[in-house]
């Protein structure tokens, strides 16, 4: 056992000696070829694989990114545009509600005008209505009050005179006579006697 | 004399060393070809970083899920905090694909170090930060002559301007060690040597831990509980120094991209 182990340190220590610190800095051909081979298959895979399609995803992201916020100063720039219609028309249907109001108060004031010509007119019709209907009722009170006041006086005319005047062309023919002679001398009395006869 | 005794019953303190970077081939020894654990950690970090990405850029849709807000996290911190923060936006988007393939390599290869059952980090073997590293040399020349030409690329950086003519003695040496040597060597063997420095840490807290709960003393086993609670802050330290790293190389590729294109003064 001693031996063997005692072999076995002897084997170690002419291993270590094999190997001096310089050989630290020292490449072996194997080492400088393997590690070329092995740094050369990383390179491609990151060169060729990793990188590109990694920078592809980048690319897109950035581009979306870049997209939305085009998207979003859009919706920005069409919703303040909305807001300048919006206003706008706000604006319009004001004016547009003045000018009806205006115009209403106008046709307001026309009408009542209107209304009151109309209004006047309509008195004045039926004030020449009710004049004429006085003055027919005038005429009519006046043939009656004639024929009344005509047959009143013969009869009391002939009572007086005693003479029959029952001739009716004669007895027309009196009266007329008398009342033009009546009318004729005593104008104004006349006129007294139809505003007499119109109140009564 | 309290280490010897378990020693020789069995297995004893294994500390960590070199060795632990070279393990065994497993396939192809002795061949350019050879295979052993550091490869199958570094092809089993590959397939699944490749995996999780393909997916993620398959599935990837508009509206991102939790996943895929996580993977787009990683992506922009990469796009906004390296590429846009160092060239600007006009230069970034050429140079994005290559840091950030850059970035997360060496992060999917970081994180194997704290990985239980693989443990190893694939960076901590200077071959891989060595081809990184070069692809970033070769991308800054490439880059600086195109845009200057050879001549104009050369002068804008081995005669930067506004010295006294005298001091290009020193400095032109200086820049050529630098655009030469320094910039790419620093890159690969900075975080070479973080990662080994990350993975000779844990595994000392971690064997002193085995050691000293199972096999030590009984009165040296309350060390154990230590160098555990070490072994888990290194963890998280790691973890750390794994996204720190990546993003260190990230940053400076991005940077010594940028000091080529810059216009002459």
């Amino acid at each position: 056992m001693v031996a063997l182990s005692g072999a076995a340190g002897i084997v170690a220590a002419q291993t270590e000696e094999e190997h001096s610190g310089i050989e630290l800095l020292l490449p072996a051909a194997y080492d400088l070829v393997w590690s070329a081979v092995i740094l050369a298959i990383i390179a491609v895979v990151f060169y060729k694989v990793v990188l590109p399609k990694i920078q592809v995803v980048l690319d897109e992201r950035t581009a979306l990114i870049e997209g939305g916020i085009e998207k979003a100063a859009e919706a920005q720039s069409a919703a303040d545009a909305a807001l300048a219609e919006q206003q706008r028309l706000l604006a319009e249907a004001r004016a547009e509600a003045a000018q009806v109001r205006e115009e209403a108060r106008e046709e307001g004031k026309a009408i009542v005008a209107d209304l009151r010509v109309k209004a006047n007119e309509e008195a004045a019709r039926i004030t020449e209505t009710a004049n004429r209907q006085i003055e027919a009722e005038r005429q009519a009170a006046s043939v009656s009050l004639r024929a009344e006041v005509g047959s009143l006086a013969t009869e009391l005319a002939s009572k007086i005179v005693g003479e029959s005047l029952q001739d009716s062309a004669r007895q027309s023919r009196v009266v007329d006579r008398f009342l033009d002679e009546l009318e004729a001398s005593q104008g104004i009395v006349t006129a007294g006697t139809s505003k007499t006869g119109s109140v009564g | 004399m309290l280490l010897a005794a378990p020693e020789a019953e069995g297995e004893g303190f294994h500390a960590p060393s070199i060795a632990d970077f070279f393990p065994p081939a497993i396939f192809f020894e002795g061949t350019p070809f050879q295979i052993d654990r550091v490869w199958i950690i570094r092809i089993l970090a590959a397939l699944v970083l490749c995996t999780v990405f393909v997916i993620a850029a398959n599935r990837a849709k508009v509206v991102p899920g939790r996943f895929q807000g996580a993977i787009e996290w990683i992506l922009d911190f990469v796009r906004v905090q390296i590429a846009e923060e160092i060239l600007g936006k006009e230069h970034a988007r050429r140079f994005l694909p290559m840091l950030t393939t850059i970035f997360l390599a060496i992060l999917a290869f970081n994180l194997t170090g704290i990985i239980t059952g693989l443990n190893l980090a694939g960076t901590s073997r200077i071959g891989l930060p060595i081809v990184l590293a070069l692809w970033v040399f070769v991308t800054y020349w490439y880059v600086g002559i195109k845009k200057h030409g050879l001549g104009g690329y050369l002068k804008a950086n081995l005669f930067p301007p506004g010295i006294p003519a005298p001091i290009y003695l020193i400095v032109t040496p200086i820049e050529i060690l630098q655009i030469l040597v320094i910039r790419p060597a620093s890159l690969a063997i900075r975080l070479m040597a973080n990662m080994v420095a990350g993975h000779i840490m844990l595994v000392l807290c971690f064997a002193a831990t085995h050691f000293f709960l199972l096999e030590a003393a009984p009165a040296l086993k309350a060390f154990g509980i230590l160098t555990l609670g070490a072994g888990f802050a290194f963890t998280a330290f790691e973890l750390l120094v794994a996204a720190l790293q990546a993003y260190i190389f990230a940053l400076l590729a991005a940077v010594y991209i940028s000091l080529s294109l810059e216009d002459e003064h």
